[in-house]
C-alpha cells in the first residue's frame, strides 16, 4: 500500500539571478519501507523532506502533487497540516543542540509533543513519556526526563528527539541527516534504533543523508539526487551496480578503509553542476 | 630531524585538565594522524602546538625549537595550520587577495602580487577568484584559499584540523588529492586531526588514537587495512567506523 | 558601468570594494522608507551647504515693524519676535544642526569603537578597567553634565557638543565590545594570529572593520536623539547662544507666544521632527541592509 506518493515536486526560491528551482520535478512512491535520499549540499534533498511536511514558507514556492495516505497534502489548510505534523508524519533533524528547546526539560518537551495531538490525564502522559524514553534505550528514564538539553550528550539528545517525534505514533518518519552531528561510535546505535522502531511500528522511513554507504546499510531503496533532480533510483543491495556516472563517481570518491589509491577519482564538476 | 616532538604534554582549559601525558614524535616529511571522537582532546593538542592553547605543561619541540604558549612570529614561518570550518576561517570582509597578501605584509615579504597569483595556481584556483569575497566562494574554494594562506610563508610543518569534515564528498576528494600532492611536491610534514579513519588511510602513514585526553595507541596507517589494533577502544572505534 | 560593478570576478581591489558598495546601496534603495530617510538627510545637507542661496533673508537681521507676522507668501514660516524671517532662520539652523550632529558622531563614535574593541579583545583587567570607565560616563546625565560645563566654561555651542559627545560614546563602546567578544573567538582571528600578526593589526584590520556595521546603524539611529538633546540644551539656553538660529533655542524663544503666534515655536519643531525621522528611517534601512546575517547574500 502506498503511504506517500510524490509527483513532479518542485521547490523554487527567488534569488538575485531570478527564480531558482532547488527541487526540479522529482517523483517517487513510498510504501512501508525505508527509502534513502542521498545527495551533496545543494542537491535539494533536505528541501524535499521539508516540502513533504509543507514547512517551506514564502518566498519559497512548492508545486506538484504530494499524496499521503490517500490525501493530497497540497490542498490541505495550514490547520489540517498542523494536525498531521507530528501525529502522522514526523521529522528528525540533524543537531539536537539546535532542535531541542534549551529552556525546557527533556521530559516536558516530549510530553508537549504528545499533548499537542492527544488529550490524556497527567499520569498517563508521564507513563507514555517514560515508555518512550525506554523505547529509545535510555537508561534511567525518569532522571533523564528531568534534564535540560545541554545536560545530555549528543547521542542522547538525538534519542530524545526521536522519542519526541515518535511518541504520537506517526506513519511516516523523515530523518534529515540524523547522525551527521554525532560521533562515529554513537551513529550506529542511533541508526539501529531508528531502524528497529520503524520496523516495530510498521512505519515508512525517508532517510536523508550525504553519506552513501550509510544509506546503503540502513535503507531498502535509494534515490540519488543532484541539482534538484533524481539521477538514480535503485535497491540498496544493488548500489554497487549503479549505472549513473554521478552515483558511480560519488561511490568512487569516498576514501576506503583499506585505501591504496594514489589519488581519489574526482567528479567532473562541470558535468554535474554541484556546488 | 624530528619535526614535532611531544613528551608528557598536559593541557588545561580554565584550570580543567583536558589532555593528559601525551607523547609522540612526528618525523620530518611524515604524515601523522591524531584520531579520536569529540572530546578526545585531539584538536586541543594541535592548538597547543600552534601556540593557541596557553595552559600547557610538558616538553614540546617543533623543528628543534621549543614550543610556545602564544603564537610565535618566528614559528609562523615554519609551522602553519588549516582549520576545519571553511566558513569561519576567512574574514568575511577581505578579498582572497587581501587574505593571501596578509602573511606577506606581516613579515615584510615583497612581490606580493606575483606570489598571490602563484599561490592561487598552486591550490588549483583560477585567477578570476583573486578579488572575490568569501561569500562568493563555495566551501571547497574557501578551503583551498585557507590552504594557500597557510602555504604563503612556506612552512615545513602543516597542522590540519579536520580539513575536510565540513565538505561534501566530491569536494573532499579534491581537497584530499590537493593535500597529498602538495605534500609530495614540497616535502611537507603533516599532523592531521580527524575522526574519519578512511581519510587517514588515504593521507597518512602513522596514527595515534586518542580517548578522553590520552593516547591509547600509536599504529601505522596500515593497521587500518586489517584492524590490527591492540587497544580495546581503538578496536571499538575501528569497528564502529565500518572496518569490519 | 553596472556590469563592471556587478562583475563576478573583479580584477582589482578597487573594483571589488566598489562592487560591494554598489550592491549595498542597491539593497538600501529597495526599501521605500530608507529612500525617504536618505532624501531627508540629503535635503538637510544641501540646505546647510546652500543656505545663503536658499534663504531669502538674513537670519540675524532685525525688523521690528514686521514682528510676529503669520506665515504668508512673503514669509513662508512667518516672522519671530524680532521680525526675523523664520524660514531663513530654519534654513541657516540646518547648518548648526548638522555641525552638532556631525561633530558628536565624529568624536564619540571612533572613541567608543576603539575603547570597546580594545576592551573586548584583551579581556581581563583591561576589560574591567575600560568598562568601569565606560560605566562612569554612561551614568552621567547629558543635561546635568551640560549644565556643569556651562557653569564651568560658559554656555556655547562648542561646550554643548563636548557635553553630548562625552555622554554618547559609552553606548558605542558597549556595542563594539559585544561584537568584539564574538569576533575574537573566530577562526580567522586564530589563523591570523598564527601568521604572526600583532594585536594592533588584528584589532585595526580584522576586528574594527566588522564592528563598523553595527556602529553605523547605531550612530544613525542615535542622531535623532542627539538632535533632540541639542535642542533641549538650546531650549535651556545652554547650547547655541542668540542670535544663532539653533532650532531648540528658537522653540524656547517661541514658548511665550505659543498660543497666539504658534508658528514661532512650531516651525523649528517641525524641522526637528522631520530630520529626526529621516535619520531613523535611514538607520532602520541600514540595519536591514548591513545586518551581518545577510552577508551571505550577494
Amino acid at each position: 500500500m502506498t503511504l506517500l506518493s510524490v509527483e513532479n515536486l518542485e521547490v523554487s526560491f527567488p534569488t538575485s539571478h531570478g527564480r531558482v528551482k532547488v527541487v526540479d520535478g522529482i517523483s517517487f512512491d513510498l510504501g512501508r519501507e525505508r527509502l534513502g535520499i542521498v545527495g551533496e549540499s545543494g542537491s535539494g534533498k533536505s528541501m524535499t523532506g521539508r516540502a513533504i511536511l509543507r514547512l517551506i514558507r514564502s518566498p519559497g514556492r512548492v508545486a506538484g502533487q504530494i499524496s499521503f495516505e490517500g490525501r493530497d497534502l497540497m490542498t490541505l489548510s495550514e490547520r489540517q497540516m498542523r494536525a498531521l505534523r507530528g501525529a502522522r508524519i514526523s521529522m528528525i533533524m540533524q543537531d539536537p543542540r539546535y532542535s531541542l528547546n534549551p529552556v525546557m526539560t527533556v521530559g516536558t518537551q516530549i510530553e508537549e509533543a504528545l499533548r499537542v495531538h492527544e488529550r490524556l490525564p497527567r499520569s498517563e502522559m508521564r507513563a507514555r513519556v517514560h515508555e518512550m524514553l525506554e523505547a529509545v534505550r535510555i537508561d534511567d528514564p525518569d532522571r533523564v526526563a528531568g534534564l535540560y538539553p545541554h545536560e545530555v550528550s549528543g547521542g542522547m539528545g538525538q534519542r530524545v528527539m526521536i522519542a519526541m517525534m515518535l511518541i504520537p505514533r506517526p506513519s511516516l518518519l523523515i530523518a534529515d541527516e540524523p547522525t551527521s552531528a554525532l560521533d562515529v561510535s554513537v551513529q550506529g546505535d542511533v541508526l539501529r534504533l531508528i531502524d528497529d522502531l520503524v520496523k516495530d511500528h510498521g512505519m515508512g522511513l525517508i532517510l536523508i543523508s550525504h553519506d552513501l554507504p550509510l544509506v546503503a546499510r540502513y535503507c531498502d531503496r535509494i534515490l540519488v539526487m543532484n541539482a534538484g533532480r533524481v539521477v538514480e533510483t535503485c535497491n540498496a543491495s544493488a548500489l554497487h551496480a549503479a549505472s549513473h556516472p554521478y552515483t558511480k563517481g560519488l561511490l568512487a570518491a569516498v576514501p576506503q578503509m583499506r585505501e591504496t589509491r594514489a589519488e581519489l577519482p574526482v567528479i567532473d564538476r562541470n558535468a554535474w553542476a554541484g556546488t | 630531524m624530528t619535526a614535532i616532538s611531544l613528551k608528557n604534554l598536559d593541557i588545561a582549559y580554565d584550570g580543567q585538565r583536558v589532555v593528559h601525558g601525551v607523547s609522540f614524535d612526528v618525523a620530518e616529511g611524515e604524515s601523522f594522524a591524531l584520531v579520536g571522537e569529540s572530546g578526545s582532546g585531539k584538536s586541543t593538542v594541535l592548538k597547543a602546538i600552534a601556540g593557541l592553547a596557553p595552559e600547557w605543561t610538558g616538553e614540546m619541540q617543533i623543528l628543534g625549537r621549543p614550543g610556545s604558549h602564544r603564537p610565535d612570529r618566528t614559528l609562523a614561518k615554519h609551522c602553519q595550520m588549516v582549520f576545519q570550518d571553511p566558513y569561519g576561517s576567512l574574514h568575511p570582509r577581505k578579498t582572497v587577495d587581501a587574505v593571501l597578501s596578509e602573511p606577506l605584509a606581516i613579515h615584510g615579504i615583497g612581490r606580493q602580487g606575483a606570489k598571490v597569483e602563484q599561490a592561487l595556481a598552486d591550490v588549483g584556483l583560477d585567477r578570476r577568484f583573486r578579488f572575490r569575497y568569501p561569500h562568493q566562494l563555495s566551501g571547497g574554494q574557501r578551503q583551498r584559499v585557507a590552504i594557500a594562506r597557510a602555504l604563503m610563508l612556506e612552512p615545513e610543518v602543516m597542522l590540519l584540523d579536520e580539513p575536510t569534515s565540513a565538505l561534501d564528498v566530491s569536494v573532499q576528494a579534491e581537497i584530499l588529492n590537493l593535500l597529498k600532492r602538495l605534500r609530495s611536491e614540497r616535502g611537507l610534514t603533516y599532523l592531521m586531526v580527524t575522526h574519519n579513519l578512511p581519510v587517514v588511510s588515504f593521507l597518512c602513514e602513522r596514527m595515534a588514537v586518542m580517548n578522553k585526553g590520552r593516547i591509547v595507541e600509536i599504529a601505522p596507517a596500515t593497521a587500518l587495512h586489517d584492524g590490527a589494533f591492540t587497544d580495546p577502544y581503538a578496536q571499538a572505534l575501528y569497528a564502529a567506523s565500518g572496518g569490519a | 558601468m553596472r556590469a563592471w560593478l556587478l562583475d563576478d570576478s573583479p580584477a582589482s581591489r578597487g573594483q571589488a570594494a566598489a562592487g560591494r558598495a554598489y550592491r549595498i546601496a542597491g539593497d538600501l534603495m529597495r526599501n521605500p522608507l530608507a529612500v525617504v530617510g536618505s532624501l531627508i538627510i540629503l535635503a538637510l545637507i544641501l540646505t546647510a551647504i546652500f543656505a545663503s542661496w536658499i534663504a531669502p533673508e538674513s537670519p540675524v537681521g532685525q525688523d521690528l515693524s514686521n514682528r510676529l507676522m503669520p506665515p504668508s507668501a512673503e514669509h513662508w514660516m512667518g516672522t519671530d519676535e524680532l521680525g526675523r524671517d523664520i524660514f531663513s532662520r530654519v534654513v541657516y539652523g540646518a547648518r548648526i544642526t548638522l555641525l552638532i550632529v556631525g561633530l558628536v558622531a565624529v568624536i564619540s563614535a571612533p572613541l567608543g569603537l576603539l575603547i570597546g574593541a580594545v576592551s573586548g579583545y584583551f579581556g581581563g583587567w583591561t576589560d574591567r578597567v575600560l568598562m568601569g570607565l565606560t560605566d562612569v560616563f554612561l551614568s552621567m546625565p547629558k543635561l546635568i553634565l551640560a549644565l556643569a560645563f556651562a557653569a564651568a566654561l560658559g554656555p556655547g555651542i562648542e561646550n554643548a557638543i563636548i557635553a553630548i559627545a562625552i555622554t554618547t560614546w559609552p553606548a558605542y563602546a558597549r556595542i563594539a565590545r559585544a561584537e568584539t567578544l564574538t569576533i575574537r573567538n573566530s577562526e580567522f582571528v586564530a589563523a591570523t594570529r598564527l601568521l604572526g600578526a600583532s594585536h594592533t593589526r588584528l584589532i585595526t584590520r580584522h576586528v574594527l572593520p566588522l564592528c563598523t556595521s553595527s556602529m553605523i546603524i547605531r550612530v544613525t539611529l542615535d542622531m535623532a536623539g542627539i538632535i533632540l538633546t541639542a535642542a533641549g540644551l538650546g531650549f535651556l539656553g545652554l547650547g547655541a547662544q542668540p542670535p544663532l538660529p539653533e532650532w531648540g533655542a528658537m522653540i524656547s524663544r517661541g514658548r511665550s507666544f505659543i498660543l497666539d503666534q504658534w508658528w514661532v515655536a512650531t516651525m523649528p519643531g517641525f524641522a526637528i521632527i522631520v530630520v529626526s525621522l529621516g535619520f531613523c528611517f535611514l538607520g532602520d534601512g541600514l540595519r536591514d541592509v548591513l545586518d551581518p546575517k545577510s552577508e551571505g547574500k550577494s
